[in-house]
Order: C-alpha cells, then structure tokens, then sequence
C-alpha cells in the first residue's frame, strides 16, 4: 500500500502514461487533450460564425467523457492515494525559488503565489497563460499528449518539431521571463 | 456503457498524473532548469513504450476493439505552424505549469483557479480559430 500511497517514480510513471496512450488507440480513437478546448468551443457557439469550430461535437463526446474522468482521478487521487509526501525537488530549485518568493516549494502540487489568487497580478499570470496555452497548442495542432507522448510515439517529424518549440519556450519563461515577474 | 471505458480511462490518467507529480508546477519548473530527470524521465519511458506498442500494433499483433489496424493519425506537413505554436505553447506551459490535460485534473485535485485558466484556455483556442486564416502554417 506504502508504494501506492507514495509518489510513483518516474519509471512506473512513463509506461502507465503509454498504456493510457494504448489504450485510447485500442478503443479506436487517439490521444489528445486539447481537442477539448476545440470541443467547448463548438459546444459555446463558435460554430456559427468561425468555420474551424463548425462541427458536430458530439462526435467528441467520448473525449469530454475522458475529461471529466481525469478530474475524477485527480480528486481520488489526492483524496484516497495519497500521503500527503512533499515532493521530492531538488534543493537548488528550492534555494531558488525562495529567493524569488516562493514558500513552501513541493507542498502543494501548485505554488500559492499564483494560484491562491490573492493579487492581480496573480490573475493576470492565470489569464496569460490559459491563453498562451489554448492558442499555441492550436496552431501547433497538438500539446504533450498529442505530440510528444501520441506523436513522437509514431515517429512523426511534425510532432518533433513541436517538441522542440514547447522546450524553447518553456526555457525561455522559466529561465528568463519569470525571474523577471518575481 | 459505451462511455463508461471512456470515464475509467480519464479516472486513470488523472490518477497516474497527480501520482507521478507530472501535475506538479515544481517538477514543470526544475525540468526547465535541468535541475531533476524526473520529468525526462516520465516523457522518455513513455515515448519508448509507445514505441514499442506502436511497432507491435504496426506488425499486426495488436488490433483495435473493433479489430481494425492501430495507427496514429498523420499530423499535416509543415514547420512554421509546430515550431511557433510549440513555443507559444511552452511560454504558457512553463508560466503556470499545466497543459491541457493537467488543467482539469488540478481542478478535481481542488486547484479551483484552475476554472480561470480553463476558461483563458478555451478563449486562447478561439482567438486561434478567428485569427487561423491569416497565419503562417
């Protein structure tokens, strides 16, 4: 039970993420998670007047499904599965990000200091975000699911590409961007 | 019932994310910084599995449910539309630490200002569809 309750390594961690990969392809459909923001957009009207959200939505449907799934995992997850165990972060990303004003590094799955919401700019960096995420995983035609766990999965070079655009801009916000926002 | 292999599969993924810490903005962080291989980890022993699942399904000793070929659809020819996007993308996943698959699992993890990225999300992928035509792709 100890090793359920525990953070899962990254060994065991890696293939179960194949297996969900697996086991959509096996149910006839594929792996993609931000066809749902695509899906909600139909389901909100975007139909009507932009043609790249006319279509029958209920053809996603079983993605919606697998949705509100994984915010049914999540809450298991940390409801029952759980030991409350600190992540284990190096103690160099610790140092730093103390010095840059985050507490309690690893408590938490997220940092307070932009999720609790308690500033405009945390709201300003929430927004930012959810934005640069819903349009770029669009234009890229996919996120980590879709192109680097789906695609680089089937060799495409498409999904290589994107790839390595998601690791040059995560490294420029974390690395420059964010120290400069805190 | 058609659903319900649906539900169990996304119950699954929402558990193996938060169990792996792969939902955690830290781990997100330290992987940018080169600071753990946790993360590398995760990304590359899922990419090798599905390697090999994808290699066994091509040979025909898999098939789907409903017997057919298993196969990953073939993504677009380009470069300009993966590599901008990608970046744009990887500027959003870095700042607040999720993807699109992470965003709904924190919130049943009870990350409620998770709603407010969601709902940017959603925004960020319309202005995308308005905006499409007069992109380079």
């Amino acid at each position: 039970m100890e090793y359920i309750l525990n953070p899962w390594p990254w060994y065991i961690s890696g293939p179960l993420i194949a297996i969900i990969m697996a086991l959509l392809l096996y149910f006839g459909k594929t792996f993609g998670m931000s066809s749902n923001l695509s899906t909600m957009c139909t389901i909100l009207g975007a139909g009507k007047r932009i043609n790249f959200f006319k279509m029958n939505w209920k053809d996603q449907s079983w993605n919606i499904t697998v949705v509100i799934g994984a915010i049914i995992g999540g809450f298991i997850a940390t409801q029952y599965l759980s030991n409350n165990s600190i992540t284990n972060l190096n103690s160099t990303t610790i140092t730093e990000l103390q010095q840059m004003g985050f507490k309690n590094s690893g408590v938490s799955l997220v940092p307070d200091e932009i999720f609790k919401l308690s500033s405009i700019k945390e709201l300003l960096i929430l927004i930012t975000g959810g934005l640069l995420v819903g349009f770029g995983t669009r234009y890229a035609g996919g996120c980590t699911s879709g192109h680097a766990i789906s695609g680089l999965s089937s060799l495409q070079k498409p999904s290589l590409i994107a790839v390595i655009g998601f690791f040059i801009g995560g490294l420029i916000m974390t690395n420059i961007i964010l120290p400069l926002i805190f | 019932m058609k659903y319900l292999k649906f539900l169990l599969v996304g119950v699954f993924f929402g558990i193996i994310l938060v169990k792996s810490e792969a939902v955690s903005w830290y781990r997100i962080y330290e992987m940018f910084r080169f600071q753990s291989f946790h993360m590398y980890g995760i990304i590359s022993t899922a990419i090798v599995s599905g390697i090999l699942f994808l290699q066994f399904s091509k040979r025909g000793y898999i098939k789907s449910i409903k017997g057919a070929n298993i196969f990953v659809p073939k993504k677009e020819k380009g470069i300009t539309r993966y590599f901008v996007g990608g970046i744009i993308f990887g500027l959003g996943w870095a700042l607040i630490g999720t993807c699109p698959g992470p965003m709904y699992i924190l919130l049943g993890t009870g990350v409620f200002s998770m709603f407010i990225v969601i709902a940017a999300a959603i925004l960020g992928t319309f202005i995308y569809g308005v905006l499409k035509n007069k992109l380079p792709h």
